[in-house]
């Protein structure tokens, strides 16, 4: 008797993983989405309608680490009533695992640039309904029509930033050379005794490596790509670690002394150590990554209303500075310029004049070739 | 040869009893050494974990106010509750089963009963997640109604592996218990309910608390497989502690780690307590 | 648990041989009433995901990594061949087998001081191990992670010392220390068990026919006491093979175990198909390990 129950078991097993599959696959739904997405085929998507302020439940808001200050949070409670839960991912592609596998119950994400497109085209994303957000007029000029998403009707920007590096000046000497050769030249590496942290993410650490041999951060070409792995494998063993969620800390620690990572939360270390003094951020010569974060609502977004109200709370101006001044990166919201601490708007780092800006690059989405980029990369770490 | 007919070994003597000593207690040094480092530093004024700056009970305060901390303190206890106590009633019945009774398909369930304790805790992680991937997905599309993971799944999973371990120990207990009772209570005319709960249950019940121990510590300290199957706002503790290794090493995780070692410690002294009284006739 | 099964008690006397048959088919049934509910859970919530996960291992991948059930292919199990998934197993194999003849090496000499102690102090001394696995495991990681880094307590220690800072965060040293650290009762345990039921009077019988101290354990203690070496060893080796918060914590992502990554392939590399399969294989290989214990005569713990 248990033999046979084993056997049903395996059916049901069968059964579930088949009949379930087929009508969420891929060929069935251009733009389902890998777990019953609440869009039902390529002609609907998913829309609600909200009122600004409008509140449905409690907030799921899945983050970058260290990404909002959490007196916004607390702000966002007592304004609203509504409870705020946070999760936290270290990159997007971890991001996207999480949300493909379908039913994540998160409301509002945070995707960069390049995932905005990307979960796009997989129906993932809700539409927002922009009477909700009246606030989206704070937005400058400049992030208001992004490529991968022109009519800005899947996301409000968030902030927005470089990846560079920061070293400190009593292993590098006083003025040290902004380049990505503190990592990946062994002349210079080898005298760090392997105090380096690379990024834990498969584009940011490719482009880092692409860029320092001079290709594009965002290439499909294989042999490119190949070399920039083979790179990052040669590397591995002067690291201490791939890490995306304390590398700030383990500079600032004097656990390493070279460090890939982003420009905000770098200063963010300095500030909170007062360790201005003792390291500087580069944006290296051979070129880096400048992008944009974006928030949006997952198209199974368990509480839309609340959702689309914190966006429109973010870009609020004083919320939007107040943001800023805690994360320490530049904000796309013109109308918060105004609450934003002096030292830094002033500062280049942060704000990158013209002709620094001029060696940056967007990271885009490279379509097929987004699975190189993770395996290429997940081949080279290991 | 029983324990007491047996010649226990002969403490051996000189310079091998010293080594033996001394390695005894730098193993016993090697146990203990790295929690006291963390109990002692989760005082630590520097929020830079490693670096001793003054004494402070702040973390401790600060656990108290985060919310964070407080919802998976929540979490863990409802779901250890749960799996502890449905696991401990399903794996009792699954060694009464096995252990007294003979039925066709026996060994085929006596198999499958040992697959979890073997399965590595990733495969198993890996298994639950597809599981709940699909089952959810079978529930919209039947139902309409969309079902997330939480709570519920973490509870689910746990249920899954704690069957086995409840399973093994009381099994043991059960095969060591002597039926000369039971028979004793069938002689005097005692129904087969009234010989369960009267005789067979109370002899069995060490092995059913020390069961029901272990799923407790196996609940309480699973990370992996709660990791994959957990949604917004169940994160456990430990899940949450190993989110915060992850992101930023302040003592606020010494704090917190000192409360749920000292509180396994608490546990395990009292289960030990009323086991001792009970053994006492 | 290979018992005797004892008869239970009949609930009443019978005289007809079919009355005996009937109550034979009644107590069957009640055990199979009894055994059921675990029954369906376990194949309900064990079998079933196992097979989903097998079905999983052969789907296809689609371009940004979703998972597509359909155009089944055997790709995931080809990929297994790749020189690099040989190099994560065997460095996995390694660090099992390292972490496995460490905590042989540590637990023997203690397990043998703590079965020649008196009965009171060697319950103490039994306690006294398991207290700290008591505590969370998670948190027992963390506190190597403490320890060890470079400006924690041991690095202080030794720059006290005068050999300058230590630095053993994020090295395989740190991988395997914590491995130890977190498997050392697993294998404590059996070796005490197995010790502390040995005769000594086989030991002593040795002695008088003139065997050296060092000759009468190799011949007599050491053989006498291999149940449980062998116990301690699956049991450590087995669960170190598929570990991965603790590469995580102490190796900083550069020593990449089967454990991290299987859960990189569903995380950040979204290779679901593939990820099923090496999860799937793995799972084989401790099933056939632990097979090949029992037929081997091994007795259960």
């Amino acid at each position: 008797m248990w033999r046979r129950l084993t056997v049903f078991g395996g059916l049901c097993a069968l059964l579930l993983a088949a009949c379930s599959g087929s009508s969420t696959s891929i060929e069935d739904q251009a733009g389902g989405g890998g777990g019953g997405g609440a869009s039902e085929g390529a002609t609907q998507e998913v829309t609600v309608s909200c009122e600004a302020g409008q509140t449905d439940g409690e907030l799921a808001l899945y983050n970058w680490t260290e990404y909002i200050d959490p007196e916004l949070i607390k702000k966002f409670r007592d304004e609203f009533g509504v409870d705020v839960v946070e999760d936290f991912y270290p990159n997007n592609e971890e991001l996207l695992a999480r949300i493909e596998s379908g039913s994540s119950g998160y409301d509002v994400i945070v995707p960069s640039d390049y995932m905005v497109g990307i979960m796009r085209e997989q129906g993932l994303l809700m539409r927002l309904d922009t009477g909700a957000i009246p606030n989206a007029e704070n937005v400058s000029e400049e992030f208001a029509s992004p490529p991968f998403d022109p009519e800005q009707a899947y996301h409000m920007p968030y902030q927005w930033g470089t990846t560079g590096l920061a070293v400190s000046l009593e292993a590098a000497g006083e003025d040290p050379e902004a380049t990505w050769g503190w990592i990946f030249d062994p002349q210079m590496a080898d005298g760090l005794d392997g105090r380096i942290t690379m990024l834990d993410d498969a584009r940011e650490a490719m482009g880092a490596a692409l860029r320092y041999l001079g290709y594009s951060v965002n290439t499909t070409n294989e042999s490119e790509l190949q070399e920039a792995a083979d790179l990052i494998a040669e590397t591995t063993d002067r690291l201490a670690a791939f890490d995306s969620d304390q590398y700030e800390d383990l500079l600032v620690g004097e656990e390493t002394v070279v460090a890939q990572g982003y420009s905000g939360d770098f200063f963010a270390a300095f500030d909170a150590d007062d360790a201005w003094d003792d390291y500087v951020y580069l944006i290296p010569e051979e070129g880096a990554v400048r992008w944009v974060d974006t928030m949006a609502v997952l198209a199974d977004a368990p509480h839309p209303c609340t959702a689309h109200t914190f966006i429109n709370f973010v870009l609020d101006p004083e919320n939007g500075a107040q943001l800023t001044n805690w994360t320490f990166y530049a904000s796309p919201n013109e109308a918060a310029r105004e609450f934003i601490d002096d030292e830094i708007l002033d500062d280049p780092a942060i704000y990158p004049p013209e002709d620094v800006a001029a060696d940056l690059e967007f990271l885009e989405d490279t379509g097929e070739s987004e699975r190189m980029f993770t395996d290429l990369f997940a081949e080279a770490k290991s | 040869m029983s324990a007491a007919e047996r010649m226990s070994p002969t403490r051996p003597g000189g310079v091998t009893r010293r080594l033996l000593t001394a390695h005894a207690w730098l193993v016993y040094l090697f146990f203990y050494a790295p929690i006291a480092v963390l109990i002692v530093l989760s005082f630590n004024q520097n929020r830079m974990v490693g670096i001793w700056q003054g004494f402070t009970l702040d973390w401790y305060a600060q656990m108290l106010d985060n919310t964070a901390v407080l919802r998976a303190i929540r979490n863990s206890l409802m779901v250890a509750a749960i799996s502890t106590v449905v696991a401990t009633v399903l794996g009792t019945a699954a060694a009464l089963s096995l252990e007294r009774y003979r039925f066709r398909g026996r060994s085929a369930f006596d198999s499958v009963l040992y697959l979890p304790v073997i399965v590595p805790d990733v495969t198993m992680a890996v298994m639950m997640l597809l599981f709940f991937v699909r089952a959810a997905d079978a529930l919209f599309v039947a139902s309409g109604a969309r079902v997330g993971l939480g709570i519920s799944t973490i509870a689910i999973s746990h249920i899954a592996f704690n069957i086995s371990y409840v399973a093994i120990i009381v099994r043991a207990r059960l095969a060591g218990m002597d039926p000369v009772l039971e028979e004793a209570a069938a002689d005097l005319y005692a129904g087969r309910w009234q010989t369960f709960r009267r005789v067979t249950l109370p002899q069995l019940m060490p092995g059913v608390l020390g069961g029901a121990l272990l799923a407790l510590t196996l609940s309480l300290d699973d990370v992996v497989i709660t990791s994959f199957v957990s949604g917004p706002g169940s994160t456990t503790l430990p899940v949450y502690v190993f989110g915060l290794v992850r992101r930023g090493v302040t003592p606020l995780i010494n704090a917190v780690s000192t409360v749920m070692l000292v509180a396994s410690m608490v546990l395990v002294a009292a289960s030990l307590l009323l086991q001792r009284r009970r053994a006492e006739p | 648990m290979a018992q005797v099964l004892a008869p239970p008690p009949p609930d009443e006397t019978t005289a007809s041989p079919g009355a005996e048959a009937g109550a034979e088919r009644a107590r069957s049934r009640l055990g199979v009433l009894i055994g059921l509910p675990p029954a369906l859970y376990l194949v309900l919530l064990f079998v079933v995901p196992l097979v989903i996960v097998l079905v999983y291992s052969f789907a296809t991948r689609g371009p940004t990594g979703q998972t597509i059930l359909a155009d089944w292919n055997v790709d995931a199990y080809a990929r297994l061949a790749n020189p690099l998934v040989r190099e994560i197993a065997f460095r996995s194999l390694g660090y099992a087998a390292l972490t496995t003849a460490i905590c042989l090496l540590v637990s023997y000499p203690f397990a043998y001081f703590i079965a020649t102690r008196p009965a009171a102090v060697r319950n103490l001394m039994l306690v006294g191990v398991m207290i700290p696995f008591w505590s969370n495991y998670l948190v027992r990681t963390y506190a190597w992670r403490v320890l060890l880094s470079s400006s924690g307590p041991l690095s202080q220690l030794t720059e006290l010392l005068g050999f300058g800072q230590t630095r053993l965060l994020f090295t395989s040293t740190a991988v395997v220390i914590g491995l130890v650290y977190g498997y050392l009762p697993f294998m404590v345990l059996p070796l005490y068990a197995a010790i502390e039921r040995i005769d000594h009077a086989l030991v002593e019988a040795a002695r008088d026919l003139y065997a050296s101290g060092a000759r009468a354990f190799w011949k007599v203690t050491w053989p006498l006491s291999r149940p449980g070496v062998v116990a301690g060893s699956i049991l450590v080796f087995i669960p170190t093979l598929g570990e991965y918060v603790t590469p995580a914590i102490l190796g900083g992502s550069k020593t990449t175990m089967l454990g991290s990554y299987i859960v990189n392939q569903f995380l950040s590399a979204r290779d679901w198909p593939f990820g099923s399969a090496l999860s799937l294989v793995v799972m084989a290989v401790m099933l056939i390990a632990t097979v090949v214990y029992f037929r081997t005569g091994g007795r259960t713990l």
